[in-house]
């Protein structure tokens, strides 16, 4: 009889029905596409910041940034010989840089991985090199006029001029990485996959070997197996590595020891990553770095999302902001205009509903009535704001809108300041494209259900409270 | 059957006070047939809710088998209208969403009989009233006369001991007032019930062999030699 009776009426108010169902479906939808939308931008987030930390890391130690040197003794200089227009030698020559041009020495290292709190901590260094290559020729004298007619300037000397000579050179401008091969759990490269031949062994602390990036081995046309020279020091590639988010961290992997060797940074790193035991105590962990060991700047995960900035940052404060405001206002005013009109409806049915009592049916069983009615009609507005909230994520994620992030672009102290292997202050703010998508998880839809069940339940709770205050004779009465 | 002492029903409206009923004493044997009658106003129809266990009055008793129901509480008054009281109202009362079969029906379910017994009953009872083939219809589907057979049906399904009327053909015309009134007179002998009626219907009241006229509150019972 329950369901018969709940099935006629809801076919009966089938408009009412509707609009009550539709509310909520939207305040639903709204809900399960701002979630996931808000997934997205977290994951879009995540996905930035582990191409500049790596997976498992929790912090990065750098060296606190100094005033800059007023000289320019760091600039790379390139001394190239002119040789005469008939040798079309190349000459090259490649200079290997520290990035950002601060290091700490690898004993911090070891001393930040004794702090509290610390679970692991490995160094890396970051080094620039540029490598300029081509043929730099001599200019020739030539007498003016012709027939061996020398003609004399005011000092008498023979008249003429140099031409020819000159240079045409290529630049070329990559990054490395000097990763500690003993530790492969930690660093930049943990954010590529090896996607040809093989990561680097913990043996091959001072070998030969590199692993290229994907994108920067197809420029070269590198492949497992080719060498790469760098500072004349051959490296043969061991393996093509390609980034998760696209964004490597460096163009080549070296062990720390051959990068070390080439910057002439015997012992120094540029970063250190850190991994806390305890992931809830990582501002702890920072403070006691900051504290015991001096000199350093300790940038966590959250600081460097701070310094995300762009269209992903502008999304992402739209949709905690305003969408979940927007999802909660809908949803109040959906879970409102059900419970009005269930409220309303039962007004209409007060001859029924007491008629009913009369028969001998208990107030309970009235409103438990009335109560399945509108669960029955919330969980439906559900299922439709399931199916719509699904539709809206799966939109966004078909679409994949692409948001840009910039990261340290925030100028001074107190940003971001040389997380990743991009180096400390000195270095550009760093851009990254990535595709939002809008992935619902299991807990969106629980959430979603929950909802329609609450939607529900409110909408029952306003008409069900009247229909059990219905005495029998005044309902009889009041439709005499 | 019934026991009626003294028996008071005040509204209070604002500052006006409405006295319904006003000390009225009455008695109504098993199986009796009574007819209420009188102008509007003048608390018959809440006398036929006094009786019928759906309100208290003010201050009286009404005994009914032995139990006052003006001291039960509103659960154990919902437990006497759903095992002895059946109603039959003036607007039929019928669940437009239900079919006729399914209208019966509801006046089983507080009894807990399971679904395929209550089928049956309601069946039956609308066999009884001569609507066999119309267990399926909607309300909507049916003339006012069929309309009040099933809220008939509705009433004496679950055998009562009190039939109470509450002018059951006040929406009808006159043959169809008739063939209701006959219904109800049979089945009135048939189940042994006891049988209170309120009616405008001077016709109707001629008949009953025990007449109630409420003026103001107040009862007077005339008894009817020709029935």
């Amino acid at each position: 009889m329950f369901f018969t009776y709940l099935r006629r009426e809801l076919r009966r108010r089938r408009k009412a029905a509707l609009v009550v169902a539709s509310g909520l479906a939207l305040g639903i939808a709204l809900v399960i596409v701002v979630n996931s939308v808000s997934q997205g931008m977290g994951k879009a987030q995540d996905q930035v910041l582990q191409s500049l930390y790596g997976l498992g890391t929790d912090m990065t130690v750098t060296k606190a940034a100094s005033a800059p040197a007023g000289d320019d003794s760091e600039r790379p200089r390139f001394r190239f010989d002119a040789r005469s227009s008939d040798d079309d030698s190349t000459q090259s020559s490649d200079r290997v840089m520290v990035q950002g041009f601060q290091t700490l020495s690898a004993s911090t290292v070891a001393k930040v991985g004794e702090q509290s709190g610390v679970s692991d901590a490995v160094g890396g260094l970051s080094l620039q090199v540029l490598k300029v290559s081509g043929q730099f020729t001599r200019g020739q004298f030539q007498q003016d006029g012709g027939g061996g007619e020398l003609r004399r300037g005011g000092d008498g000397g023979p008249q003429g001029g140099v031409q020819g000579g000159g240079a045409d050179f290529d630049v070329n401008s990559y990054s490395v990485y000097g990763t500690d091969v003993t530790e492969p759990g930690l660093g930049p490269l943990t954010s590529s996959k090896i996607t040809s031949g093989r990561t680097f062994r913990t043996t091959e602390t001072n070998a030969k070997v590199a692993v290229a990036d994907s994108a920067y081995a197809k420029e070269k046309k590198y492949t497992v197996g080719s060498t790469v020279t760098v500072k004349d020091v051959t490296f043969r590639v061991i393996g093509i590595a390609t980034a998760d988010s696209g964004d490597p961290a460096a163009d080549l992997y070296l062990p720390l020891g051959q990068a070390q060797t080439l910057s002439d940074a015997k012992n120094k790193v540029t970063t250190i990553y850190v991994k806390a035991t305890d992931s809830q105590r990582i501002d702890g962990v920072k403070a006691e770095i900051q504290k015991n060991v001096p000199g350093t700047t300790v940038t966590t995960s959250a600081d460097l999302a701070d310094t995300v900035s762009g269209s992903l940052s502008t999304a992402s404060s739209l949709a905690t902001e305003v969408g979940r405001w927007l999802s909660l206002a809908v949803l109040v005013a959906a879970f409102l205009v059900a419970g009005l009109l269930t409220s309303s409806a039962v007004s209409r049915r007060v001859r029924e509903f007491g008629t009913l009592k009369a028969l001998g049916w208990k107030s309970g069983r009235v409103t438990g009535q009335v109560v399945g009615e509108a669960v029955v009609g919330g969980l439906a507005g559900g299922a439709l704001g399931i199916a719509l909230g699904l539709a809206g994520a799966y939109a966004v994620t078909a679409v994949s809108p692409s948001l840009q992030a910039q990261l340290g672009g925030t100028g001074g102290g107190g940003g971001f300041s040389g997380g990743g292997p991009a180096g400390p202050r000195r270095t550009a703010a760093k851009t990254l494209d990535v595709a939002l998508t809008a992935p619902v998880s299991v807990a969106t839809i629980v959430l979603a259900v929950g909802l329609a069940v609450a939607g529900g339940l409110v909408a029952g709770a306003f008409g069900g409270w009247r229909a059990s205050r219905l005495r029998p004779a005044d309902a009889l009465r009041r439709v005499e | 059957m019934y026991e009626l002492k003294n028996v008071t029903k005040r509204y209070t409206r604002g500052k006006d006070t409405v006295h319904a009923l006003d000390g009225i004493d009455l008695t109504i044997a098993d199986g009796d047939r009574l007819v209420i009658q009188g102008p509007t106003g003048g608390g018959k129809s809440t006398l036929l809710q006094m009786l019928g266990a759906l309100d208290r009055p003010t201050s009286g008793d009404i005994v009914l088998d032995g139990t006052d129901l003006a001291t039960l509480t509103e659960a154990r008054l919902t437990k006497v209208r759903s095992e002895n009281i059946g109603f039959v109202f003036q607007s039929f009362n019928l669940i437009p969403t239900l079919t006729a079969q399914e209208n019966v029906e509801t006046a089983l379910v507080p009894l807990g009989i399971k679904a395929k017994e209550r089928r049956e009953l309601a069946a039956d009872a609308l066999k009884s009233v001569g609507l066999a083939e119309r267990l399926g219809h909607l309300p909507g589907e049916m003339s006012g006369g069929q309309q009040q057979r099933v809220a008939i049906a509705r009433a004496v399904v679950k055998k009562p001991k009190v039939l109470l009327a509450d002018e059951p053909t006040g929406n009808l015309d006159e043959g169809t007032r008739d063939e209701i009134m006959d219904v109800l007179e049979r089945l009135w002998k048939e189940h042994g019930l006891t049988f209170v009626m309120v009616t405008h219907d001077s016709t109707l009241a001629k008949k009953a062999p025990r007449l109630a006229t409420l003026r103001k509150g107040r009862i007077t019972v005339t008894e009817n030699a020709r029935t």
